[in-house]
């Protein structure tokens, strides 16, 4: 993805700094615990919840075994309204469309609305390469992009970041952009908004182009959907002359009316509403009202690899809610930096795996950011079974196996250090297909059992620093069975 | 090869292990969610869109149409507007009594001049009961999208119990795909800071909805 995340240190290294950060861990488990509670409530208001999640899982899951066949639709029905479609394959080809097409207008600034694909290829640093300044209009990702930090969650990327983080970030960096903050600037979270309307306003009246992302797309309409908080998606939407939406091919829905399940959906599942502040929906252009060009670039970037796995494709059902952040204990200790992508959180451990391969440490690392517990599942508006997906993934770490590549079909080498956990399970396989070897084995595990160490030598020190070894039986359970018929005769 | 031919013949690879599916949309998702939460005589739902407009920070008035000029009236002198944007298919008699200068929606405006407007009177296109939503298609007594967006006062006439449906479902039916849409549900606001909701960013930050009826 993003030059800023090469060579990343494994989750492990990263969580470890991130859990030893007191004001880290404070902001994040207000911050997750103020929005639990709130979602709840806002789910509990629908009774018919999880006809609507199954309802959604059903749309993203058509709408994926389909997939060529909606994105054809879209392109046609964006086209007739006067849209154009342009197709990036990686994010290299996608940035190099948008620059071309900035430099087209004349322009050299362009105003942003939050999204992440744009985050996911980097376009902020492609643009700049290019000459161009890409203004973020989103507050958390104005605090991002003001405090030259990383954003560390999908819908607040400045989650990590309090209040009083935020003023001293506006006081001492909103004058190299553009108008400053005012000097007496408390850490009220009114004023802060207020200053942020204060020093992006000028940027919206003068822009001549605007970018953003999508959440859904409707192939039988060309209809685009921008939902958002604040306004400066509306801003960034209808003022300038010439819009850019870079959106991942797996934003297409089928229909208009698929829309009435993920706008009861998205918004309770990501911000607790029972509806966002604002929502934009365009079809192409319109004569007279907002923009007089319309592109609209459909990004692959590693999901038609994703697609190609039947266990992984899952994962494209995600409509970026962060929801499994908000309730996941590992995203709340850790943090969002150390998960090393823009997609943190649960939904990133199996989305970045997918969309960047496991070649890298810090992917490898990924399928394990997890402790299986579930509750990302649980709240997933479309039941994308994220600890499905993560097992899958470890295991294709540790085996290797077949996937895909940008397109081509590969066959991953296991990763190294895992070598201690394959000869086990080798071993194992060979002990549990051979009964008698099996049977030798537990009966010498049961009669020397006095003498077992109470933790792990060599490497599995660390494990069982943690953990107690499991106690060996006195007798074999197959001998027990033997012996008494189940617990039929004898011993009751 | 071009990169639409690039990607279309990696989701039909990728796909090779799907076994084909020809059934209808339709009947392929079924739906078994609710048209609408729970059953509400006309006036409990234009109440409840009272409800849920407030409980999002919209302030709510409710007129008849002899009272409406005058309420917009006092409106836009309470909030000290100099001028009003106007929507060209504006009832006229909605502003037949209000004092400030009325700004016509043109394309030949800029932006700039448009920051300059204190307050914008529009109708709307449908409400939502359930989610405390006004949705605006840019029909002519709604005008362009950025004039209900860069004024700071937005006043919203929803014509009750016409105008208002129960859900998200019941809008959509109404809405036609092709017309630009903003969906409104209060003011302008963030979770930004610390993931609770704060009113007032780059929208306009007072929402007032005169429920017409």
């Amino acid at each position: 993805m993003t030059g800023t995340y090469l060579g990343m240190p494994a989750f492990p290294r990263a969580a470890h700094d991130a859990v030893r950060n007191p004001v880290l861990r404070g902001n994040l488990r207000h911050a997750t615990h103020t929005i639990r509670a709130k979602r709840a409530r806002a789910v509990g208001e629908l009774s018919d919840w999880a006809a609507l999640r199954e309802a959604g899982r059903r749309i993203k899951d058509h709408t994926l075994r389909h997939l060529d066949r909606y994105l054809e639709q879209l392109e046609e029905s964006v086209t007739a309204a006067g849209g154009t479609v342009h197709w990036a394959v990686d994010a290299d080809e996608a940035n190099r469309i948008v620059a071309r097409l900035v430099r087209e207008t004349g322009e050299s600034e362009v105003v942003k609305v939050k999204s992440m694909a744009t985050q996911e290829i980097g376009l902020n640093e492609a643009l700049a390469a290019e000459g161009i300044r890409a203004y973020e209009t989103d507050l958390a990702e104005l605090i991002v992009q003001l405090g030259e930090d990383r954003p560390s969650h999908i819908l607040v990327p400045a989650i990590h970041r309090n209040r009083g983080e935020i003023r001293d970030i506006f006081r001492s960096e909103m004058g190299a952009w553009g108008r400053p903050a005012p000097e007496d600037l408390t850490d009220r979270p009114a004023d802060l908004a207020e200053a942020a309307r204060l020093h992006l306003r000028e940027k919206f009246l003068r822009a001549k182009v605007g970018i953003s992302g999508a959440n859904f797309m409707v192939a039988e309409t060309g209809t685009l959907v921008v939902v958002e908080s604040e306004g400066n998606g509306r801003m960034c939407l209808t003022l300038p002359e010439t819009l850019i939406s870079v959106v991942g091919i797996e934003k297409v829905v089928p229909t208009w009316r698929d829309l009435e399940v993920f706008l009861q959906t998205l918004p309770r599942s990501s911000t607790a509403e029972r509806m966002n502040p604002y929502t934009s929906m365009w079809t192409g252009t319109t004569d007279g009202d907002g923009p007089r060009a319309f592109h609209l670039v459909l990004l692959d970037n590693g999901r038609t690899d994703t697609l190609a796995d039947r266990v992984g494709r899952q994962a494209l059902r995600c409509i970026r809610c962060s929801a499994c952040l908000n309730v996941c204990p590992v995203y709340e200790r850790a943090g969002g930096h150390a998960y090393g992508s823009v997609y943190p959180g649960p939904i990133g451990a199996i989305l970045s795996p997918q969309l960047r391969g496991t070649a890298s440490e810090i992917d490898a690392s990924l399928p394990y950011a997890s402790s299986l517990c579930g509750a990302c599942y649980e709240v997933c508006p479309v039941a994308i079974d994220i600890p499905e997906v993560l097992v899958h993934l470890r295991e294709r770490v540790v085996q290797g196996g077949p996937a895909v590549r940008q397109g081509n079909k590969v066959v991953l080498r296991p990763a190294r250090g895992h070598a201690a956990e394959r000869a086990a399970m080798r071993a194992a396989r060979w002990a549990f297909s051979r009964p008698g070897a099996l049977r030798a084995g537990q009966r010498l595990a049961s009669r020397t059992r006095r003498l077992h160490p109470r933790t792990l030598p060599g490497p599995g020190r660390a494990w069982s620093d943690t953990r107690d070894l499991p106690a060996v039986p006195a007798e074999p359970f197959r001998d027990w069975w033997q012996r008494t018929r189940g617990g039929k005769d004898g011993v009751r | 090869m071009s990169s639409r031919e690039r990607i279309l013949g990696r989701v039909r690879r990728a796909l090779a292990d799907v076994t084909p599916d020809d059934r209808p949309y339709a009947e392929a998702v079924p739906r078994e969610y609710l048209r609408e939460h729970g059953e509400r005589s006309v006036a409990q739902t234009v109440e409840l869109l009272a409800e849920n407009l407030a409980d999002y920070r919209a302030v709510v008035h409710r007129a008849d149409a002899a009272e409406l000029p005058l309420l917009i009236t006092r409106l836009l002198a309470e909030r000290g507007s100099r001028e009003v944007l106007v929507p060209a298919g504006l009832p006229p008699q909605w502003l037949a009594a209000a004092g400030p200068v009325r700004v016509h929606d043109r394309a030949a405006d800029t932006a700039q001049r448009l920051d300059r407007v204190g307050s914008v009177v529009t109708g709307c296109a449908v409400a939502i009961a359930e989610t405390g939503t006004i949705v605006l298609d840019g029909s002519p007594d709604q005008g362009r999208r950025r004039i209900s967006l860069v004024p700071d006062h937005h006043i919203c006439v929803v014509r009750v119990p016409d105008q208002v449906v129960s859900s998200v479902p019941q809008a959509l039916e109404r809405l036609d795909p092709a017309r630009p849409s903003t969906w409104i549900s209060g003011p302008s606001a963030t979770s930004d800071i610390e993931l609770d909701r704060v009113e007032g960013v780059h929208g306009p930050r007072t929402l007032e909805v005169i429920l017409l009826g």
